[in-house]
């Protein structure tokens, strides 16, 4: 006559079953207690993910104009095109002819007839074509502009391309050396630092705030049963048998909370998606949560479970002394 | 059977049990008694290792309780049924399940469980109150529960911490008669008890206690305060 393992599991899971279910307030409470810090926490995912797109939409928005003049033979243009496109720090390098710099001008002054029509009087094409670089990091524009004024002052582009070489400078003008131009991307670099850093500081306060607020809701749960669990160790229970049960109802109270908090996230998201698309730098979120929901699902739900064993794990600890 | 050797026990300064000596013998029925504070639920909670001494041992069989293992303790303990004042059960449980708990502690087989647990509940005349939490029922029916959960194991000791406190005098009665037979089946019992009408008509063994002290211990003693 022996009591074999798979007895004790069925009883360990039917206690934790039915203590979560007649403990019905308890269980209620903790479960909502567990969904405002499981909620918590989609919110830090959610802002973690907010910003990174805020500030990268916002970092996408610095670049280097190089102007080139109006006599500037294409085929160094697009030498120093290459040229740029090799280097490591840069991302992208957009050429744009002098003819559709002209359409653009034409387009953006369409309703201004005074321009239109002195850029007419001037006949030919007054604009030079245009090198817009954008630099992988905000820091590398410095270097970047560093190596464009060598060029500038060498005298010509396109280096490393035999042909033509140039008696005359090419590049009319690199808008990085306008101060105002500098200072913006060196502003938008400190404002994005800054904000990474705070938002990173918000994100560590509000995790610890969810892990204490589960830890203290688990703890309370099992602080009603304290004299229970010392009756039970009078009778002579195992610890191990007197602990796995309570884990098995924390660990029901972090799955339902996590199951819960994701169905909230539904209406919120879809409806945050509409009204904020366009704050947030094109994020849609609720294409976001349903884009991701597989990763959601095991962070929300995954960490509900866990805090819920371990929580409960430490708080039947504290009354298994007798 | 089970043997205190000099025991102290200091909550601060104050002593709630000073130098107590003495053994108590397979099947034996002895009662406790003295003033609220005399000691005597330390004393109980000394043999079940609730509480440590702060000096002194306390032996169960051959095995001093403050210093054996945890699974040798628990051993130790589902040998010792326990019936305290306010009876303890678990209130999320059924009179059924209070009782399979400590079946299930001591490591008895679902069959046991099954055959054992209504034939302990009838012979404590709750047969028909098997699924009956314990707030559903009278304090004298669940100090009947709690006795039932005590002796479903049959163990060599029954620990009774003041049973009949809360209950009125059909029902302390009772709980006395059920003790007595359980005695007569060979199981040792230690009572404590401020009733005075019932350590008369026992006519047992009589330990007196007074401020953490032994000061009578009669062979058939009497309620002597």
């Amino acid at each position: 006559m022996h009591v074999t393992p798979w007895t004790t599991i069925k009883r360990i899971f039917r206690t934790g079953f039915l203590n979560f279910w007649r403990n019905g307030f308890v269980t209620l409470s903790s479960i909502l207690m567990m969904t405002i810090t499981l909620f918590t926490l989609g919110l830090v995912v959610f802002s973690g993910v907010v910003l990174n797109t805020t500030l990268q939409s916002l970092r996408d928005k610095a670049d280097i104009n190089i102007y080139f003049t109006t006599s500037a033979p294409e085929d160094q243009i697009l030498a120093l095109q290459n040229t740029l496109q090799a280097r490591p720090d840069v991302a992208q390098v957009v050429y744009t002819s002098s003819d559709a710099e002209l359409a653009a001008f034409r387009d953006r002054h369409q309703n201004d007839q005074l321009t239109l029509q002195a850029l007419d009087e001037l006949g030919g094409n007054p604009l030079g074509a245009v090198l817009t670089v954008k630099a992988k990091d905000l820091t590398q524009y410095d270097a970047i502009a560093q190596f464009l004024e060598q060029q500038q002052s060498v005298g010509g582009g396109g280096s490393g391309s035999g042909s033509g070489s140039a008696s005359s400078p090419i590049i009319d003008k690199v808008n990085y050396f306008d101060a105002a131009h500098r200072a913006a991307i060196d502003k938008l670099q400190s404002i994005t630092d800054s904000a990474e850093r705070i938002g990173l500081v918000i994100i560590i306060i509000l995790s610890l705030v969810t892990v204490a607020i589960s830890f203290n809701t688990v703890r309370l749960a099992i602080y009603t049963s304290r004299d229970e669990i010392a009756v039970m160790q009078l009778v002579g229970a195992g610890r191990n048998y007197i602990r796995a049960p309570f884990m098995v109802e924390a660990i029901m109270y972090g799955l339902f909370a996590g199951l819960f908090t994701l169905v909230l996230y539904y209406p919120i998201t879809y409806w945050l998606g509409q009204q904020t698309a366009s704050f947030f730098g094109d994020l849609n979120v609720f294409a976001y949560y349903m884009g991701h929901f597989f990763f959601f699902f095991v962070v929300i739900v995954g960490t509900g479970v866990v805090l819920g064993a371990i929580a409960s794990f430490l708080a039947v600890r504290r009354y298994l002394k007798i | 059977m089970i043997y205190f050797d000099k025991v102290t026990k200091l909550y601060g300064n104050s002593a709630a049990l000073e130098d107590i000596n003495f053994s108590i013998e397979p099947g034996e029925f002895i009662s406790i008694v003295g003033h609220s504070g005399a000691g005597k639920t330390t004393l109980m909670k000394m043999l079940l290792a609730e509480e440590r001494p702060t000096s002194g041992d306390v032996y169960f069989q051959s095995a001093n309780i403050h210093d054996v293992s945890r699974a040798t303790l628990n051993q130790i303990r589902r040998r010792i049924g326990t019936i305290f004042q306010d009876f303890r059960l678990l209130p999320y449980k059924t009179a059924y399940e209070n009782i399979a708990f400590a079946m299930e502690a001591a490591g008895r087989t679902d069959e046991e469980i099954y055959s054992d647990v209504p034939h302990v509940l009838e012979l404590v005349d709750l047969g028909d109150k098997l699924n009956h939490f314990p707030h559903q029922l009278s304090g004298g029916e669940q100090q009947r529960v709690a006795i039932a959960r005590a002796i479903v194991n049959q163990p060599d000791v029954i620990m009774a911490d003041e049973p009949t406190g809360n209950l009125d005098p059909v029902n302390t009665f009772e709980v006395i008669q059920i003790l007595k037979k359980v005695n007569d089946l060979g199981t040792t019992v230690i009572l404590t008890t401020h009733n005075k009408g019932v350590i008369d008509s026992l006519k047992k063994r009589v330990i007196t206690m007074d401020r953490g002290r032994i000061i009578r211990d009669d062979k058939e003693g009497m309620y002597v305060l």
